[in-house]
């Protein structure tokens, strides 16, 4: 398991290291952020079988709390993060608490529904700014030394804390911790019966969750030096959604890809005539029409057995993705 | 007289719109409760078909120049029509999936839809004109009652008693209810239950449709009128519980009420207020006011 | 019996049977549940399938019904291939079928339950006379279907399908979880659906009470029918029947 991605996970680090030979680093620092989101918002979703509709509610959260602490409280970078990461994970526990008591639709109807009670919360909130947003975010010294005015600087920082922070989701997946969750995604009565309180693994899962799509709203935040409600709408819940789905549900690595198809497509959407939902409406109906398994999963399967198989709705294969989580 | 401070006309006259938005809420919600017994599918795109019945209503009006009336009749049968065809072209292959992928079809189709709209329409309000017997009020003394939407809530009102009786008193209903439990079982006794599933989509888009004509003259017809609102009608859907359809109809008109209260007592949790009855739910009953399975 | 025996005048041929399966697979997505059956059930006969919990049984059933998706070889009602048909046109060539633990909709009263299924063919029971025969259920006309008590849903399931005027019943362990006194009822309930002329698909675990109905009994096996004999040799295969049951 473990050496089968340390090849792809080192070429893509060396792909983003030389990446902003080719891009802006804003946009690479947007990918980034979306990955983490992503990979925060799979690990509900690929390792307890949690779908959430409601993640933009601690993306926006972090956005807001690091907006909060850079502009009003000129805390140093690394503490405004620390910061959101805390207010999204308190967040993620009060509302995984609600949550994790329903599962299937129903935990994805109710995250939606307290996602977009922490939406209206915002939009009357008066720190948040309401439409204009918390603006004049001065990012200032990461660790007292990287100057993150410097684009290069700021890429390079945000680069750093996201791959700490997948090593150490990485690490948490391989723990018995993530053992014990996918025992109970698999067999839920069956990991009562071993004596484990499932309601319990999953709230801590979703809390872990929100705070890293805190995070990934903190950098974001830090790096564009704003704040929105665009990042608490429950169309960037859904975005986030559709990011996983793109890139594979049940891979390490298809969050990732999905970000950055994502992310890649929305950048050139930007100057198109259609709007945007038109084209990722049309790309969630594809995927799940004619794609579930996304790009990582497809790849997945097309290394394992190089012949690939006919795909017949009765193929033991098909029949594994007929189901949102292996 | 006051009631907590508050003159009772004050109140009345919040129940009365809170009656209003629960119109919706009770006609979308029971809308969705259908196509979730038949097709356990939670159809996010309620929220845009509600929006197509109220822009079909105003292309009846502006296009074709006919009245309401008109538009009260060939809106939910256009969307039902529409509803038909999404059935048949994507519903019907992933029945066999996980439940989750139905909420995601359907949500990329929403996301369609109402971009589609947006491109077609932009995103400025279509006027709609009340019609002219509707104008004007009727004091009933105690409270004064707008004209139409006096007419909304009896109308909301009326159909869903007719939905209620179809589906529990009717053979047709005893179908749909039979299906709902043990669809295998229905098709051994020789109904169609392919057909039974794309009705129950059928009938559940022309609720969201008329809901969407009756919202016209009411609220800004634009192209995301429906988005906001349909997730708070999985809030009511979620506070009910999927159990039963009368469930859906009380718990809908239940919560405009709520809501509309909480606009007189505290305003500003007014917009929330039914999230917060829904985490009270959870935390109180998880299955719902009317649900059975945990 | 020799074809040469039959008197026969002109080129009359053999009646087909009611229904006749060959070969039959089905899988329940990756698992093979029947390893190519064959069985055929004659006008006015009833055919007994015995066998342990998980040998395909209710498999074999739901298979012919069509509502198990996947499923190979032939499949043919009074002659005609229906093995690509879906199940609900199946049903409307004759069948009737009485499932397994009764599927009695809760949502339906007793009497929405008995009239649920569309009539299918000609000659059917009326509501009266089923009310007449069961006249307890006529008492529980108005009370939830699953409120009744599982004798009364037993003859309720029953009563339902005569209704619709299927000949060729399916009865799927109708005696199964009933008191000894209920299970004598539905004897006579089969009895009398035997001088009807009905024929009967009849899958039991009840060995005494299959023995008392059936014409003729196949005993099931992991997907597979390991032997036929009729009613007359029924003594002489109570040995190895003991055996394949497990009692």
């Amino acid at each position: 398991m473990l050496r089968s991605h340390v090849l792809p996970v080192l070429a893509l680090l060396v792909l983003l290291c030389i990446a902003p030979l080719v891009f802006y680093p804003i946009f690479l620092i947007k990918l980034l952020c979306f990955a983490l989101f992503a990979a925060a918002f799979h690990l509900l979703l690929g390792y307890v079988g949690l779908l959430s509709f409601g993640h933009a509610a601690f993306f926006g959260t972090g956005a807001y709390m690091c907006a909060q602490a850079l502009a009003r409280w000129n805390l140093a970078p690394e503490l405004a993060l620390l910061f959101a990461v805390a207010v999204s994970a308190a967040l993620g526990a009060v509302i995984g608490f609600l949550a994790v008591r329903r599962q299937g639709i129903y935990f994805a109807m109710i995250t939606l529904a307290l996602g977009q009670m922490v939406y209206f919360i915002y939009l009357q909130a008066p720190f948040t700014g309401g439409e204009d947003g918390i603006r004049g975010i001065t990012p200032g010294h990461f660790l007292g030394v990287v100057d993150l005015s410097n684009p290069l600087a700021l890429y390079f920082t945000v680069l750093a804390v996201t791959t700490l922070a997948f090593a150490l989701v990485w690490r948490i997946v391989q723990s018995p911790f993530g053992m014990i969750l996918e025992a109970i995604r698999e067999n839920e009565p069956r990991a009562i019966s071993l004596g484990y309180n499932p309601t319990l693994y999953k709230l801590a899962a979703f809390t872990f969750s929100a705070a890293l799509a805190g995070l990934a709203g903190g950098l974001k935040a830090m790096s564009f030096q704003i704040a929105t409600l665009v990042d608490v709408t429950w169309q960037m819940s859904g975005e986030v959604v559709l990011m996983t789905l793109v890139g594979g549900i049940g891979t390490f690595l298809g969050p990732v890809v999905g970000a950055f198809i994502i992310g890649g497509l929305e950048q050139y959407l930007a100057q198109s005539a259609l709007p945007a939902p038109v084209i990722l409406g049309a790309a969630f109906i594809l995927c799940v029409m004619l794609f579930r398994k996304g790009v990582a999963g497809t790849a997945k399967s097309l290394l394992q057995n190089r012949a690939p198989k006919r795909s017949t709705p009765d193929n033991p294969e098909t029949q594994a993705t007929n189901r949102i989580v292996k | 007289m006051e009631i907590f401070g508050f003159p009772p006309q004050l109140i009345l006259g919040q129940v009365l719109i809170g009656l209003i938005n629960g119109s919706f809420y009770a006609l979308l919600s029971l809308g969705l409760a259908i196509i979730f017994g038949l097709l356990r599918v939670i159809n996010f795109a309620h929220g845009a078909l509600y929006m197509m019945g109220a822009f079909a209503a105003w292309m009846t009006q502006a296009w074709l120049g006919l009245n309401f009336w008109a538009a009260l009749v060939i809106a939910p049968l256009a969307v039902g029509l529409f509803g038909l065809v999404v059935e048949r072209a994507f519903l019907r292959s992933i029945y066999h999936l996980d439940h989750l992928y139905g909420l995601l079809l359907t949500f990329g189709i929403a996301l369609l839809i109402e971009g589609m709209y947006r491109y077609w329409f932009g995103a400025a309000g279509k006027p709609f004109t009340t019609p002219d017997v509707f104008r004007g009020i009727w004091d009933l003394g105690f409270v004064i009652v707008p004209k139409y939407r006096g007419f909304v809530v009896l109308a909301s009102l009326v159909t869903c008693l007719a939905v209620w009786l179809l589906i529990e008193r009717t053979r047709l209903g005893s179908y749909l209810r039979a299906a709902t439990e043990n669809p295998d079982l229905v098709s051994c006794f020789g109904i169609n239950v392919s057909l039974l599933t794309a009705s129950a989509y059928v009938l559940g888009a022309a609720l969201a449709g008329l809901s969407g004509v009756l919202a016209a003259p009411i609220y800004q017809v634009t192209p995301l009128m429906g988005t906001n609102l349909i997730i708070v009608v999985f809030a009511v859907v979620v506070t009910g519980g999927m159990g039963s359809l009368s469930g859906a109809i009380i718990t809908g008109y239940g919560m405009g009420v709520i809501e509309g209260l909480t606009k007189v007592f505290y305003p500003a949790a007014s917009s929330v207020v039914i999230f917060v009855v829904m985490a009270l739910m959870l935390l109180l009953r998880p299955a719902g006011l009317f649900g059975k399975e945990a | 019996m020799p074809k040469s025996a039959v008197p026969t005048w002109g080129e009359r041929p053999m009646p087909d049977p009611v229904l006749s399966v060959t070969d039959l697979h089905a899988w329940y997505g990756e698992s093979h549940v029947l390893h190519g059956v064959t069985l055929d059930l004659k006008e006015g006969e009833t055919l007994a399938i015995l066998g342990r919990n998980g040998a395909g049984k209710t498999s074999t059933l739901r298979a012919i019904m069509g509502v198990i998706p996947r499923r190979s070889g032939s499949v043919k009602i009074h002659g005609r291939e229906t093995i690509r048909q879906k199940s609900h046109a199946i049903a409307r060539l004759g069948l009737a079928y009485v499932p397994e633990e009764r599927g009695i909709f809760a949502s339906l009263t007793a009497q929405e339950n008995l009239l649920l299924p569309p009539v299918i063919s000609p000659g059917g029971l009326a509501i009266e006379e089923i009310y007449e025969l069961f006249p307890n259920l006529a008492e529980r006309r108005n009370s939830p279907g699953t409120r009744l008590s599982g004798g009364e849903q037993q003859m309720l399931a029953i009563a339902r399908v005569l209704r619709a005027g299927g000949r060729t019943i399916f009865l799927d362990e109708p005696t199964e979880g009933l008191a000894p006194v209920i299970v004598e009822r539905i004897a006579e309930v089969v009895a009398m659906l035997k001088t009807r002329g009905y024929s009967m698909l009849l899958v039991e675990q009840n060995l005494a009470f299959a023995q008392a109905v059936a014409d003729r009994t196949c005993v099931m096996e992991h997907g597979h029918i390991i032997e036929t004999f009729t009613a007359a040799d029924a003594d002489s295969h109570a040995a190895s029947l003991q055996n394949h049951l497990g009692v």
